[in-house]
Protein backbone atom coordinates (compact mmCIF):
# COMPACT_ATOMS: atom_id res chain seq x y z
CA UNK A 1 0.00 0.00 0.00
CA UNK A 2 1.66 3.22 -0.83
CA UNK A 3 0.24 7.20 0.07
CA UNK A 4 -0.15 7.95 -3.45
CA UNK A 5 -1.82 5.81 -6.52
CA UNK A 6 0.22 3.98 -8.77
CA UNK A 7 1.54 5.68 -12.24
CA UNK A 8 3.47 8.36 -11.00
CA UNK A 9 7.06 8.82 -11.85
CA UNK A 10 8.92 6.48 -10.86
CA UNK A 11 12.68 7.71 -9.20
CA UNK A 12 15.98 6.53 -11.03
CA UNK A 13 19.70 7.46 -10.01
CA UNK A 14 20.83 9.91 -12.08
CA UNK A 15 22.91 8.56 -14.98
CA UNK A 16 26.16 9.82 -13.06
CA UNK A 17 25.95 8.13 -10.24
CA UNK A 18 25.88 11.36 -8.10
CA UNK A 19 22.32 10.57 -5.65
CA UNK A 20 23.19 6.48 -6.11
CA UNK A 21 23.84 5.91 -2.14
CA UNK A 22 21.07 7.83 -1.30
CA UNK A 23 18.53 5.36 -2.95
CA UNK A 24 20.98 2.44 -2.89
CA UNK A 25 20.08 3.45 1.37
CA UNK A 26 16.34 4.08 0.94
CA UNK A 27 15.75 0.59 -0.58
CA UNK A 28 17.50 -0.65 2.99
CA UNK A 29 15.27 1.32 5.29
CA UNK A 30 18.33 3.53 6.14
CA UNK A 31 18.28 7.56 5.29
CA UNK A 32 21.50 9.00 3.81
CA UNK A 33 22.60 12.59 3.11
CA UNK A 34 25.65 14.08 2.24
CA UNK A 35 28.58 15.48 4.76
CA UNK A 36 31.49 17.18 3.87
CA UNK A 37 34.55 15.29 5.66
CA UNK A 38 36.75 18.87 5.23
CA UNK A 39 33.97 21.36 7.05
CA UNK A 40 31.45 18.68 7.98
CA UNK A 41 28.62 20.78 6.39
CA UNK A 42 25.77 18.73 6.04
CA UNK A 43 24.45 19.11 2.09
CA UNK A 44 21.02 18.28 0.55
CA UNK A 45 20.25 17.08 -2.01
CA UNK A 46 23.32 15.99 -3.44
CA UNK A 47 25.83 18.11 -5.11
CA UNK A 48 29.65 17.41 -6.37
CA UNK A 49 31.45 19.68 -4.47
CA UNK A 50 30.90 21.02 -0.41
CA UNK A 51 28.93 24.58 -1.34
CA UNK A 52 30.86 26.15 1.70
CA UNK A 53 34.50 24.85 1.37
CA UNK A 54 34.54 23.50 -2.39
CA UNK A 55 35.78 20.17 -0.64
CA UNK A 56 35.20 16.83 -2.98
CA UNK A 57 35.95 15.47 -0.20
CA UNK A 58 31.50 14.24 -0.14
CA UNK A 59 30.75 11.80 2.33
CA UNK A 60 27.33 9.58 3.00
CA UNK A 61 26.03 9.43 6.28
CA UNK A 62 23.20 7.92 8.17
CA UNK A 63 21.37 10.39 9.57
CA UNK A 64 17.99 9.06 12.00
CA UNK A 65 14.82 9.56 10.07
CA UNK A 66 13.50 12.16 12.71
CA UNK A 67 12.63 15.76 12.04
CA UNK A 68 9.77 18.34 12.08
CA UNK A 69 7.69 20.22 9.60
CA UNK A 70 9.09 23.25 8.05
CA UNK A 71 6.63 24.02 5.59
CA UNK A 72 3.60 21.56 3.56
CA UNK A 73 0.89 22.17 0.99
CA UNK A 74 -2.40 20.20 0.66
CA UNK A 75 -2.87 19.52 -3.28
CA UNK A 76 -6.19 19.18 -4.42
CA UNK A 77 -6.21 20.11 -7.94
CA UNK A 78 -5.04 16.92 -9.66
CA UNK A 79 -2.06 17.99 -12.24
CA UNK A 80 -1.34 14.23 -13.18
CA UNK A 81 -3.24 11.45 -14.65
CA UNK A 82 -2.49 9.68 -12.00
CA UNK A 83 -3.89 11.69 -9.55
CA UNK A 84 -7.16 12.47 -11.17
CA UNK A 85 -10.11 11.01 -8.80
CA UNK A 86 -8.10 10.46 -6.20
CA UNK A 87 -8.67 13.14 -3.85
CA UNK A 88 -6.36 15.82 -1.61
CA UNK A 89 -3.12 14.76 -0.59
CA UNK A 90 -0.63 16.29 1.63
CA UNK A 91 3.31 16.99 0.62
CA UNK A 92 5.41 18.56 3.75
CA UNK A 93 9.06 19.94 3.72
CA UNK A 94 11.27 18.07 6.62
CA UNK A 95 13.23 19.86 8.44
CA UNK A 96 16.41 17.91 10.50
CA UNK A 97 17.45 19.87 13.08
CA UNK A 98 20.20 16.97 13.92
CA UNK A 99 21.33 17.65 10.12
CA UNK A 100 22.61 20.67 9.80
CA UNK A 101 18.48 22.02 9.45
CA UNK A 102 18.54 20.21 5.88
CA UNK A 103 14.87 19.50 4.38
CA UNK A 104 13.74 16.95 2.22
CA UNK A 105 9.87 16.57 0.77
CA UNK A 106 7.64 13.65 1.40
CA UNK A 107 4.32 12.75 2.14
CA UNK A 108 2.28 13.60 5.52
CA UNK A 109 1.02 9.86 6.13
CA UNK A 110 -2.54 9.41 7.73
CA UNK A 111 -6.01 11.33 6.68
CA UNK A 112 -5.01 13.47 3.56
CA UNK A 113 -7.44 15.95 5.23
CA UNK A 114 -5.26 15.98 8.56
CA UNK A 115 -4.51 19.88 10.43
CA UNK A 116 -1.04 20.13 9.32
CA UNK A 117 1.04 22.14 12.31
CA UNK A 118 4.72 23.53 11.09
CA UNK A 119 6.79 22.63 13.57
CA UNK A 120 5.53 19.60 14.51
CA UNK A 121 7.81 16.46 14.79
CA UNK A 122 7.35 13.78 12.41
CA UNK A 123 9.37 10.54 11.54
CA UNK A 124 10.76 9.32 8.14
CA UNK A 125 8.00 5.49 7.14
CA UNK A 126 10.05 3.75 4.06
CA UNK A 127 7.64 2.97 1.31
CA UNK A 128 8.96 0.08 -0.80
CA UNK A 129 7.77 -0.14 -4.46
CA UNK A 130 9.62 -3.32 -5.21
CA UNK A 131 6.58 -3.77 -8.38
CA UNK A 132 8.50 -0.86 -10.35
CA UNK A 133 10.82 -2.13 -13.45
CA UNK A 134 13.32 -0.76 -11.19
CA UNK A 135 12.21 -1.36 -7.80
CA UNK A 136 12.50 1.73 -4.93
CA UNK A 137 11.82 2.94 -1.91
CA UNK A 138 10.26 6.10 -0.86
CA UNK A 139 10.70 7.90 2.34
CA UNK A 140 7.64 9.12 3.93
CA UNK A 141 6.55 11.04 6.78
CA UNK A 142 4.39 10.46 10.24
CA UNK A 143 3.89 12.83 12.78
CA UNK A 144 5.68 11.37 15.95
CA UNK B 1 32.60 55.69 -15.33
CA UNK B 2 28.51 55.14 -14.10
CA UNK B 3 27.97 51.92 -14.93
CA UNK B 4 23.93 51.91 -15.20
CA UNK B 5 21.31 51.61 -17.99
CA UNK B 6 19.41 54.58 -16.32
CA UNK B 7 18.24 57.01 -19.39
CA UNK B 8 19.92 55.79 -22.02
CA UNK B 9 17.48 53.57 -23.66
CA UNK B 10 13.62 53.84 -24.11
CA UNK B 11 10.71 51.42 -24.85
CA UNK B 12 9.28 53.48 -28.46
CA UNK B 13 6.80 50.33 -29.46
CA UNK B 14 4.16 48.32 -28.13
CA UNK B 15 2.28 46.12 -29.73
CA UNK B 16 0.00 42.49 -29.39
CA UNK B 17 -1.81 39.68 -30.70
CA UNK B 18 -5.22 39.49 -29.32
CA UNK B 19 -5.25 37.16 -26.26
CA UNK B 20 -6.90 33.44 -25.89
CA UNK B 21 -7.58 31.04 -23.43
CA UNK B 22 -4.65 28.61 -23.84
CA UNK B 23 -5.38 26.46 -26.42
CA UNK B 24 -7.88 28.37 -28.59
CA UNK B 25 -5.51 30.73 -30.56
CA UNK B 26 -6.67 30.22 -34.31
CA UNK B 27 -2.84 30.98 -35.19
CA UNK B 28 0.49 28.88 -34.83
CA UNK B 29 2.80 30.41 -32.25
CA UNK B 30 5.60 31.12 -34.35
CA UNK B 31 2.65 33.57 -36.46
CA UNK B 32 1.82 34.73 -32.87
CA UNK B 33 5.23 35.90 -32.43
CA UNK B 34 5.12 37.17 -36.18
CA UNK B 35 1.69 39.37 -35.12
CA UNK B 36 3.07 41.28 -32.19
CA UNK B 37 6.66 42.45 -33.54
CA UNK B 38 4.73 43.90 -36.94
CA UNK B 39 2.29 45.57 -34.45
CA UNK B 40 4.90 46.73 -32.06
CA UNK B 41 6.82 48.03 -35.43
CA UNK B 42 3.94 49.89 -36.24
CA UNK B 43 2.86 51.73 -33.19
CA UNK B 44 7.10 52.54 -33.05
CA UNK B 45 6.34 54.13 -36.89
CA UNK B 46 9.28 51.53 -38.15
CA UNK B 47 10.18 49.36 -40.89
CA UNK B 48 9.75 46.04 -39.70
CA UNK B 49 13.28 45.20 -41.54
CA UNK B 50 14.84 47.57 -39.06
CA UNK B 51 14.79 45.65 -36.21
CA UNK B 52 17.94 44.17 -35.92
CA UNK B 53 18.19 42.68 -32.39
CA UNK B 54 16.04 40.18 -30.64
CA UNK B 55 16.06 39.39 -27.00
CA UNK B 56 13.77 36.96 -25.17
CA UNK B 57 13.32 34.90 -21.95
CA UNK B 58 11.52 31.66 -20.27
CA UNK B 59 12.51 29.12 -23.68
CA UNK B 60 11.10 30.87 -25.85
CA UNK B 61 10.17 28.76 -29.46
CA UNK B 62 10.77 31.41 -31.61
CA UNK B 63 14.30 31.64 -32.60
CA UNK B 64 15.78 34.99 -33.91
CA UNK B 65 17.27 33.63 -36.71
CA UNK B 66 13.89 32.55 -38.55
CA UNK B 67 12.00 35.60 -37.07
CA UNK B 68 14.56 37.85 -38.64
CA UNK B 69 14.65 35.74 -42.03
CA UNK B 70 10.79 35.82 -41.97
CA UNK B 71 10.81 39.52 -41.29
CA UNK B 72 13.29 39.97 -43.88
CA UNK B 73 15.67 41.76 -41.26
CA UNK B 74 18.44 43.78 -42.98
CA UNK B 75 21.09 42.93 -40.62
CA UNK B 76 20.64 40.36 -37.36
CA UNK B 77 22.43 41.53 -34.49
CA UNK B 78 21.84 40.67 -30.89
CA UNK B 79 20.06 37.35 -30.44
CA UNK B 80 19.87 37.03 -27.06
CA UNK B 81 17.70 34.68 -24.49
CA UNK B 82 17.88 35.06 -20.81
CA UNK B 83 18.65 31.49 -19.24
CA UNK B 84 16.23 30.24 -16.61
CA UNK B 85 13.61 31.26 -14.36
CA UNK B 86 10.31 31.03 -16.80
CA UNK B 87 8.86 34.36 -16.45
CA UNK B 88 10.96 35.54 -13.89
CA UNK B 89 13.59 36.69 -16.94
CA UNK B 90 11.14 39.12 -18.50
CA UNK B 91 12.48 42.29 -17.11
CA UNK B 92 15.64 40.78 -17.55
CA UNK B 93 15.57 40.48 -21.72
CA UNK B 94 14.60 44.07 -21.42
CA UNK B 95 17.96 44.66 -19.72
CA UNK B 96 20.08 42.80 -22.11
CA UNK B 97 18.65 44.46 -24.89
CA UNK B 98 19.25 47.75 -22.99
CA UNK B 99 22.70 46.65 -22.30
CA UNK B 100 23.33 45.99 -25.70
CA UNK B 101 22.37 49.26 -26.96
CA UNK B 102 24.38 51.26 -24.69
CA UNK B 103 27.35 49.20 -25.79
CA UNK B 104 27.01 49.57 -29.11
CA UNK B 105 26.16 45.79 -29.91
CA UNK B 106 22.78 46.71 -31.05
CA UNK B 107 20.19 49.57 -32.35
CA UNK B 108 17.17 48.81 -32.80
CA UNK B 109 15.73 45.74 -30.50
CA UNK B 110 12.92 43.64 -29.76
CA UNK B 111 11.98 42.08 -26.67
CA UNK B 112 9.03 39.34 -27.12
CA UNK B 113 7.29 36.47 -25.77
CA UNK B 114 4.64 34.15 -27.86
CA UNK B 115 3.00 31.66 -26.32
CA UNK B 116 0.42 28.91 -28.13
CA UNK B 117 0.22 26.35 -25.10
CA UNK B 118 -2.54 23.52 -27.41
CA UNK B 119 0.45 23.66 -29.86
CA UNK B 120 2.98 22.67 -26.64
CA UNK B 121 2.63 21.58 -23.61
CA UNK B 122 1.23 23.79 -20.65
CA UNK B 123 3.25 25.06 -18.16
CA UNK B 124 0.35 23.81 -14.85
CA UNK B 125 0.39 20.41 -16.15
CA UNK B 126 2.53 17.07 -15.68
CA UNK B 127 3.37 14.79 -18.51
CA UNK B 128 2.37 11.39 -17.83
CA UNK B 129 4.51 7.97 -16.38
CA UNK B 130 7.70 7.80 -17.29
CA UNK B 131 10.71 8.08 -14.96
CA UNK B 132 12.25 11.31 -13.11
CA UNK B 133 16.01 11.46 -12.03
CA UNK B 134 18.30 14.30 -10.27
CA UNK B 135 16.20 17.19 -8.18
CA UNK B 136 12.76 15.83 -9.93
CA UNK B 137 13.31 11.78 -7.87
CA UNK B 138 13.28 14.08 -4.96
CA UNK B 139 9.56 15.52 -5.43
CA UNK B 140 7.78 14.22 -8.50
CA UNK B 141 7.00 11.25 -6.69
CA UNK B 142 5.39 12.73 -3.86
CA UNK B 143 2.99 14.39 -6.33
CA UNK B 144 4.36 17.73 -6.39
CA UNK B 145 5.14 19.23 -10.42
CA UNK B 146 3.81 22.40 -11.26
CA UNK B 147 4.74 25.87 -10.23
CA UNK B 148 1.64 26.07 -7.84
CA UNK B 149 2.49 23.27 -5.50
CA UNK B 150 6.04 24.00 -5.24
CA UNK B 151 5.50 28.04 -4.49
CA UNK B 152 2.52 26.71 -2.15
CA UNK B 153 5.46 25.39 0.28
CA UNK B 154 7.25 28.87 0.20
CA UNK B 155 4.18 30.91 0.39
CA UNK B 156 2.92 28.77 3.75
CA UNK B 157 5.91 29.27 5.41
CA UNK B 158 6.15 32.98 4.59
CA UNK B 159 2.32 33.20 6.26
CA UNK B 160 3.33 31.67 9.39
CA UNK B 161 6.75 33.31 9.63
CA UNK B 162 4.65 37.00 9.11
CA UNK B 163 0.81 35.95 9.50
CA UNK B 164 -0.09 36.96 6.59
CA UNK B 165 -3.86 36.50 6.10
CA UNK B 166 -5.87 35.54 3.02
CA UNK B 167 -7.60 39.00 2.68
CA UNK B 168 -4.45 40.16 1.75
CA UNK B 169 -4.29 37.70 -0.93
CA UNK B 170 -7.82 38.35 -2.32
CA UNK B 171 -7.28 42.21 -2.40
CA UNK B 172 -4.05 41.34 -5.19
CA UNK B 173 -6.20 39.16 -7.06
CA UNK B 174 -9.24 41.54 -6.77
CA UNK B 175 -7.31 44.05 -8.01
CA UNK B 176 -6.12 42.73 -11.53
CA UNK B 177 -9.97 41.58 -11.85
CA UNK B 178 -11.32 45.00 -10.95
CA UNK B 179 -8.82 46.70 -13.75
CA UNK B 180 -9.64 43.75 -16.36
CA UNK B 181 -13.09 44.90 -16.25
CA UNK B 182 -11.87 48.09 -18.12
CA UNK B 183 -9.18 47.06 -20.62
CA UNK B 184 -11.07 45.61 -23.57
CA UNK B 185 -8.13 43.40 -24.23
CA UNK B 186 -8.15 41.40 -21.67
CA UNK B 187 -9.65 37.79 -20.94
CA UNK B 188 -11.55 38.42 -18.42
CA UNK B 189 -13.05 41.38 -19.76
CA UNK B 190 -16.96 41.50 -18.09
CA UNK B 191 -15.73 38.78 -16.03
CA UNK B 192 -15.82 40.89 -12.82
CA UNK B 193 -14.65 38.87 -9.66
CA UNK B 194 -16.24 39.03 -5.88
CA UNK B 195 -15.09 38.89 -2.23
CA UNK B 196 -17.71 35.90 -2.50
CA UNK B 197 -16.34 34.02 -5.50
CA UNK B 198 -12.96 34.60 -4.87
CA UNK B 199 -13.84 32.98 -0.82
CA UNK B 200 -15.33 29.93 -2.21
CA UNK B 201 -13.42 29.14 -5.14
CA UNK B 202 -11.62 25.52 -5.03
CA UNK B 203 -9.02 24.90 -3.86
CA UNK B 204 -5.85 24.11 -5.83
CA UNK B 205 -2.99 23.46 -3.76
CA UNK B 206 -3.30 25.31 -0.34
CA UNK B 207 -2.39 28.26 0.57
CA UNK B 208 -3.99 29.07 -3.11
CA UNK B 209 -7.15 28.79 -4.55
CA UNK B 210 -8.10 29.50 -7.92
CA UNK B 211 -8.07 32.86 -7.86
CA UNK B 212 -4.80 33.07 -6.91
CA UNK B 213 -4.05 31.23 -9.47
CA UNK B 214 -2.95 32.88 -13.59
CA UNK B 215 -4.71 31.91 -15.66
CA UNK B 216 -2.83 30.09 -18.91
CA UNK B 217 -3.22 31.70 -22.30
CA UNK B 218 -2.25 31.91 -25.80
CA UNK B 219 -0.76 35.28 -27.44
CA UNK B 220 2.17 37.59 -28.57
CA UNK B 221 3.65 40.32 -27.01
CA UNK B 222 6.56 42.36 -27.88
CA UNK B 223 8.14 45.40 -27.22
CA UNK B 224 10.53 47.61 -29.67
CA UNK B 225 13.86 49.52 -27.76
CA UNK B 226 16.26 52.66 -29.05
CA UNK B 227 18.96 54.57 -27.58
CA UNK B 228 17.67 58.14 -25.86
CA UNK B 229 19.68 59.91 -28.57
CA UNK B 230 16.93 58.24 -31.01
CA UNK B 231 14.20 58.00 -28.90
CA UNK B 232 12.83 61.67 -29.09
CA UNK B 233 12.52 61.35 -32.72
CA UNK B 234 9.16 58.71 -32.35
CA UNK B 235 5.91 59.26 -32.24
CA UNK B 236 4.60 58.04 -28.80
CA UNK B 237 6.25 59.42 -25.88
CA UNK B 238 9.27 57.86 -24.76
CA UNK B 239 9.63 55.28 -21.81
CA UNK B 240 12.96 55.27 -20.44
CA UNK B 241 14.27 52.75 -18.90
CA UNK B 242 15.59 54.09 -15.52
CA UNK B 243 17.17 50.53 -14.20
CA UNK B 244 17.11 46.56 -14.53
CA UNK B 245 18.38 44.29 -11.82
CA UNK B 246 18.32 40.35 -12.04
CA UNK B 247 19.75 37.66 -10.16
CA UNK B 248 18.88 35.50 -6.58
CA UNK B 249 19.45 34.94 -3.52
CA UNK B 250 22.14 32.66 -2.19
CA UNK B 251 22.11 28.92 -3.72
CA UNK B 252 18.50 29.65 -4.58
CA UNK B 253 18.51 26.69 -6.50
CA UNK B 254 19.56 24.09 -4.06
CA UNK B 255 18.01 20.85 -4.26
CA UNK B 256 15.44 19.22 -2.67
CA UNK B 257 13.99 22.64 -1.66
CA UNK B 258 16.95 23.72 0.15
CA UNK B 259 17.63 27.60 -0.40
CA UNK B 260 18.26 29.38 2.74
CA UNK B 261 15.43 31.89 1.66
CA UNK B 262 13.25 29.25 0.53
CA UNK B 263 10.04 31.01 1.50
CA UNK B 264 10.59 34.07 -0.69
CA UNK B 265 9.84 35.74 -4.00
CA UNK B 266 13.86 35.57 -4.47
CA UNK B 267 14.11 39.35 -4.74
CA UNK B 268 16.01 39.81 -1.25
CA UNK B 269 19.77 40.75 -3.09
CA UNK B 270 17.96 41.71 -6.66
CA UNK B 271 15.68 45.06 -5.62
CA UNK B 272 18.83 46.66 -3.86
CA UNK B 273 20.79 46.98 -7.28
CA UNK B 274 17.20 48.51 -8.81
CA UNK B 275 16.65 51.35 -6.74
CA UNK B 276 20.22 52.22 -6.57
CA UNK B 277 20.05 52.36 -10.51
CA UNK B 278 17.57 53.88 -10.87
CA UNK B 279 18.27 56.65 -8.11
CA UNK B 280 14.91 55.92 -6.68
CA UNK B 281 13.17 54.19 -3.97
CA UNK B 282 9.48 52.60 -3.24
CA UNK B 283 7.80 55.92 -2.71
CA UNK B 284 8.65 57.44 -5.85
CA UNK B 285 7.24 54.25 -8.31
CA UNK B 286 3.48 56.09 -9.25
CA UNK B 287 2.26 52.58 -10.75
CA UNK B 288 3.48 48.96 -9.97
CA UNK B 289 2.93 46.05 -12.55
CA UNK B 290 4.16 42.74 -10.30
CA UNK B 291 4.07 39.07 -11.98
CA UNK B 292 0.97 37.19 -10.62
CA UNK B 293 1.45 34.32 -10.90
CA UNK B 294 0.72 33.48 -7.76
CA UNK B 295 -1.14 35.93 -5.29
CA UNK B 296 1.30 35.19 -2.66
CA UNK B 297 4.42 35.59 -5.03
CA UNK B 298 2.94 39.72 -5.84
CA UNK B 299 2.92 40.13 -2.11
CA UNK B 300 6.73 38.27 -1.42
CA UNK B 301 7.79 40.29 -3.98
CA UNK B 302 6.06 43.90 -3.15
CA UNK B 303 7.75 43.36 0.31
CA UNK B 304 11.16 42.78 -0.92
CA UNK B 305 11.49 45.59 -2.97
CA UNK B 306 10.03 47.87 -0.07
CA UNK B 307 6.97 48.86 -0.60
CA UNK B 308 6.08 47.31 3.14
CA UNK B 309 7.58 45.15 5.33
CA UNK B 310 6.16 41.76 5.48
CA UNK B 311 4.59 42.27 8.65
CA UNK B 312 2.54 45.19 7.09
CA UNK B 313 1.20 43.45 4.19
CA UNK B 314 -2.25 43.15 5.27
CA UNK B 315 -2.40 46.75 6.24
CA UNK B 316 -0.93 47.51 2.66
CA UNK B 317 -2.70 45.17 0.44
CA UNK B 318 -6.47 46.29 1.06
CA UNK B 319 -8.44 46.50 -2.25
CA UNK B 320 -8.84 50.43 -2.03
CA UNK B 321 -5.16 50.88 -2.01
CA UNK B 322 -4.47 48.81 -5.10
CA UNK B 323 -6.97 50.67 -7.49
CA UNK B 324 -6.51 53.27 -10.47
CA UNK B 325 -6.87 55.91 -10.46
CA UNK B 326 -6.16 57.15 -6.79
CA UNK B 327 -5.36 54.07 -4.25
CA UNK B 328 -1.86 54.20 -2.50
CA UNK B 329 -0.34 52.28 -5.22
CA UNK B 330 -1.97 51.36 -8.29
CA UNK B 331 -1.20 47.47 -8.86
CA UNK B 332 -1.63 45.70 -12.01
CA UNK B 333 -4.06 48.00 -13.74
CA UNK B 334 -4.56 46.43 -17.07
CA UNK B 335 -5.80 43.06 -15.61
CA UNK B 336 -2.14 41.92 -15.28
CA UNK B 337 -1.09 38.06 -15.68
CA UNK B 338 -4.65 37.05 -13.65
CA UNK B 339 -7.08 38.86 -15.73
CA UNK B 340 -5.89 40.63 -18.61
CA UNK B 341 -3.05 37.62 -20.16
CA UNK B 342 -0.94 35.37 -18.57
CA UNK B 343 1.51 36.33 -21.65
CA UNK B 344 4.31 35.60 -18.93
CA UNK B 345 4.41 39.08 -17.76
CA UNK B 346 5.49 40.64 -21.29
CA UNK B 347 1.68 42.49 -20.99
CA UNK B 348 3.15 43.89 -17.63
CA UNK B 349 5.78 45.59 -19.34
CA UNK B 350 3.56 47.14 -22.18
CA UNK B 351 1.27 48.29 -19.59
CA UNK B 352 3.41 49.95 -17.87
CA UNK B 353 4.68 51.38 -20.72
CA UNK B 354 1.27 52.71 -21.25
CA UNK B 355 1.06 54.31 -17.90
CA UNK B 356 4.08 56.54 -18.68
CA UNK B 357 2.37 57.34 -21.87
CA UNK B 358 -1.17 57.87 -20.40
CA UNK B 359 -2.88 55.44 -22.37
CA UNK B 360 -3.97 53.10 -20.21
CA UNK B 361 -7.28 51.82 -19.43
CA UNK B 362 -7.15 52.23 -16.01
CA UNK B 363 -5.16 55.21 -15.79
CA UNK B 364 -3.34 56.59 -13.04
CA UNK B 365 -2.54 60.41 -13.48
CA UNK B 366 0.86 62.11 -13.59
CA UNK B 367 2.64 58.62 -14.22
CA UNK B 368 6.63 59.52 -14.35
CA UNK B 369 7.86 56.17 -12.73
CA UNK B 370 6.22 52.64 -13.29
CA UNK B 371 7.91 49.98 -12.01
CA UNK B 372 7.60 46.05 -13.72
CA UNK B 373 8.42 43.13 -11.22
CA UNK B 374 9.24 39.95 -13.84
CA UNK B 375 7.81 36.35 -12.31
CA UNK B 376 8.97 35.84 -8.62
CA UNK B 377 9.82 33.05 -6.37
CA UNK B 378 11.97 31.15 -9.79
CA UNK B 379 15.48 31.97 -10.22
CA UNK B 380 17.20 33.89 -11.96
CA UNK B 381 14.50 36.48 -11.02
CA UNK B 382 14.19 39.94 -12.83
CA UNK B 383 12.71 43.52 -12.09
CA UNK B 384 12.67 47.47 -13.70
CA UNK B 385 11.72 50.54 -13.35
CA UNK B 386 10.58 53.08 -16.40
CA UNK B 387 10.18 56.10 -16.35
CA UNK B 388 8.86 59.64 -18.28
CA UNK B 389 11.17 62.46 -19.64
CA UNK B 390 10.63 64.22 -16.48
CA UNK B 391 12.63 61.53 -14.69
CA UNK B 392 15.68 61.69 -16.33
ZN1 LIG C 1 33.09 21.56 3.32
Amino acid sequence: MTYLPPGLPAPVIENDGLDLPYWEGTRQGVLKVQRCGACNTWQWGPEWLCHHCRSWDMRWVQVEGKGRIWTWTRCWHPVHPALRDHGPYIAVLIELPHAGDIRMLGNLLGDPEQAVTIGASVEAVFEPHDDAPAPYTLVQWRRA
Amino acid sequence: MERSLRGKVAVVGIGETRYYKHGQSPEPEFKLALMAILAAAADAGIDPSDIDSFASYSNDRNDPSRLAAALGTKELRLSNMQWGGGGGGGAAAVGNAAAAIITGQADIAVVYRALAQGQFQRFGRAAAGGTVSGDNALINPYGIFVPAQRFALKFMRYMHEHGVRREAMRAIAMASYHHAQSNPRAVMYGRPLTEEAYDTSRWIAEPYRLFDCCQENDGAAALILVSAERAKDFRHKPAYVLAAAQGSDHRNAARSFNAPDFASSSFGPVAPHLWEMAKLGPDDVDVLQSYENFTGGVLMSMAEHGFFKPEEANDFLTLENLLAPSGKLPLNTSGGNLAECYMHGLELQIEAVRQIRGQSTAQVPDVHVAGVIAGPMVTPVSTMIIGSQETL
